[in-house]
């Protein structure tokens, strides 16, 4: 499981002492004043010649902001959609830029493609492309519909997602889509990447 | 003579060369200002305009414009583009620095815009405007490029167009901000953590990932560009710069940066930013703007107005840190003369290039190639398209992307009624 939010309020009361003329630091937390001054100098903790000017926030505040999916489902909310319930949607919601079954329109086809060795420019696709299933729901979540973004319920992302997927025939007609499904989608591109310059990547 | 048809050394009019040049050229001695009795212009015989607040440039530069893919702002993505053939020196003018917006710039309030730093760090931070702004400050001069900028030249015959439609996607500014080591710093990254997720507060959340490298190496979070605040269409009122790198990784409107332990695989990083090969794969995380130049004078649009002397001026920039040198011929590459480097000369920021000319009016092939401080080389379009590929059938739609990250040279033919028009060789 990925470490995102672990830990983040244990010294959100810290106060700083300055010792000169050394100017070092140590950050004394009400618990355990020690043992945290020590860990604030090895990882960094509250600078004391760095103008802290930020203000400590729980994670709780900022869910209405996060909204990042990881490739792994990290992120997915609670929610769940089918293809059927996703097709309704599309077609309300969707194919005024997309087309009927997402066949394109004054936006792009989301159905369909041509295989990648037909050129460079070939159009890149949920078929033909995307390595990650994730990648469709955090878009769609987070930019779509693009006169409303971040509008659609998690069932309605989740449902339209399914959707897509389906008509690109990468899961079935009747698959349900939720934060234990989605990730374990297993796109056809998925090793179809190398990065352009691998001793960059963490 | 350094090189054939005419090219001058670079340094013919700056060490005393200029009565050698002038003979060379003929410049000097040319008799077409012989001209009428000079009298006072209309302009110079009455009051002047009123000086406004925010001043405009001169009402004859309003030729002097951005060109724009989607002026009625559609649903779909809005480019503007610079007019680097009618601009000089090094940085781009506010108001005239390229844009790509998804969904258009978002009118934020400075007052109450946030930005937060949270997920793998000891303790989550929010900053206002205010914050940031009363931090230590440091101003650089960056050039900042669409990855993909220059894809036209990726089509199999050469668009016939000029530098803004095949170059503009670049633009160069002094970029003020508070580096973002220092605000990770006082977060304090958990061990753990190798990627930030950026996320901007425009209409779409544009997020990106970034190696956290990357953000501890030279980041800054921008909130002035030379010289006054962003410009909406470049994040106003803070955005990510990330020196020499792709830029769309550099998110406009930041408000969120999330430290992962994986990369996001977001729309723009998985899918769109992603370049296909030639044998059907795609390179992933391309992240550097790679060492390129372009001569903008002359270049399509600006026509000779006969045989004599021109200055050939370009641009150069490379992520790989400082121009260390650019070399241009104009006999299509037989031979080759090394121009003259504005100094200062910035890292991963826009380097220009002189070099003296003298024009016999006969047909000439100009380019340019630029070599940066790392001993990276400008490769050959040949060397591009060996690795990179080209379409198939030549590409008509300028707005098109057939690939991105091109940062081969460009050929500008110089026909002899002066019109210059763009080549391959």
């Amino acid at each position: 499981m990925p470490r995102r939010h672990d830990g983040p309020q244990r010294h959100r009361d810290t106060e700083k002492i300055y010792l000169k003329p050394l100017c070092l630091c140590v950050s004394v937390a009400r618990e355990s004043a020690i043992a945290f001054g020590i860990a604030a100098m090895m990882y960094g903790g509250v600078r004391a010649q760095s103008p802290n000017l930020g203000t400590p926030i729980a994670e709780a505040e900022v869910a209405g902001w996060d909204i990042s999916i990881l490739p792994d489902g990290t992120g997915l909310p609670p929610g769940s959609g089918t293809p059927a319930e996703g097709a309704t949607i599309f077609a309300a919601k969707c194919a005024l830029c997309h087309g009927p079954e997402a066949r394109g329109g004054t936006n792009a086809a989301l159905v369909g493609g041509a295989p990648l060795t037909n050129g460079i420019d070939t159009a890149k696709t949920i078929a033909n492309f995307w390595p990650y299933a994730t990648t469709l729901f955090d878009f769609t979540r987070r930019a779509m519909p693009w006169q409303a973004p971040r509008t659609l319920t998690s069932d309605e992302v989740y449902a339209l997602t399914a959707y897509l997927l389906s008509i690109n025939k990468i899961i079935g007609a009747q698959d349900v889509m939720n934060a234990q499904t989605l990730p374990k989608v297993r796109m056809p591109n998925r090793d179809g990447f190398r990065p352009r310059f691998p001793e960059m990547i963490p | 003579m350094a090189a054939g048809n005419g090219l001058l050394h670079r340094r013919a009019f700056l060490a005393g060369g200029g009565t050698l040049a002038a003979a060379f050229t003929g410049y000097a001695l040319s008799d077409t200002a012989a001209a009428q009795q000079l009298t006072d212009d209309s302009w110079s015989r009455g009051r002047g305009a009123l000086i406004p607040e925010y001043a405009s440039p001169s009402a004859f530069e309003k030729g002097v414009a951005r060109t724009l893919s989607n002026p009625r702002g559609e649903p779909r993505t809005q480019h503007a583009r610079t007019p680097h053939h009618l601009l000089n020196g090094t940085f781009t003018p506010n108001g005239l620095h390229f844009v790509i917006s998804h969904s258009g710039a978002p009118d934020i309030d400075p007052a109450t815009h946030r930005l937060v730093i949270h997920g793998l760090v000891r303790r989550p931070l929010v900053f206002s405007l205010d914050a940031i702004t009363r931090y230590p400050l440091v101003s650089r001069m960056h050039f900042v490029e669409c990855g993909g900028n220059s894809a036209p030249m990726f089509s199999n015959e050469p668009v016939q167009a000029g530098v803004q439609a095949i170059h503009g996607l670049v633009s160069c500014a002094e970029w003020t901000g508070v580096m973002l080591s220092t605000l990770l710093d006082e977060a304090g990254i958990d061990p753990g953590a190798t990627w930030i997720i950026a996320e901007g507060s425009d209409s779409m959340a544009l997020s990106r990932s970034v190696p956290i490298a990357k953000a501890l190496d030279d980041a800054m979070v921008a909130i002035y560009q030379n010289g006054e605040r962003l410009m909406p269409g470049n994040g106003y009122p803070m955005r990510l710069v990330l020196p020499g790198w792709e830029g769309n990784m550099q998110v406009k409107w930041l408000r969120r940066l999330e430290l992962v332990d994986q990369p996001a695989m977001s729309y723009y990083e998985a899918r769109t930013y992603a370049q296909v090969l030639p044998d059907g794969t795609a390179y992933q995380f391309y992240f550097l703007q790679d060492v390129k130049s372009f001569i903008t004078h002359p270049s399509p649009g600006l026509r000779l107005n006969g045989p004599g002397f021109y200055e050939i001026s370009g641009l150069a920039y490379s992520a790989g840190g400082r121009i260390a040198k650019v070399m241009v011929t104009a006999d299509g590459g037989k031979s080759w003369a090394e121009a003259a480097l504005q100094e200062p000369v910035h890292a991963k920021a826009f380097a220009r290039f002189r070099i003296p000319w003298r024009w016999d009016g006969s047909p000439v092939v100009l380019q340019s190639r630029a070599w940066d401080e790392a001993g990276h080389v400008q490769p050959t379009r040949a060397e591009v398209v060996a690795r990179r590929g080209q379409t198939k059938a030549p590409v008509t739609n300028l707005a098109a992307f057939p690939s991105q990250h091109y940062n081969g040279p460009t050929s500008w033919a110089v026909e002899t009624d002066g019109n210059v028009r763009h080549v391959y060789a």
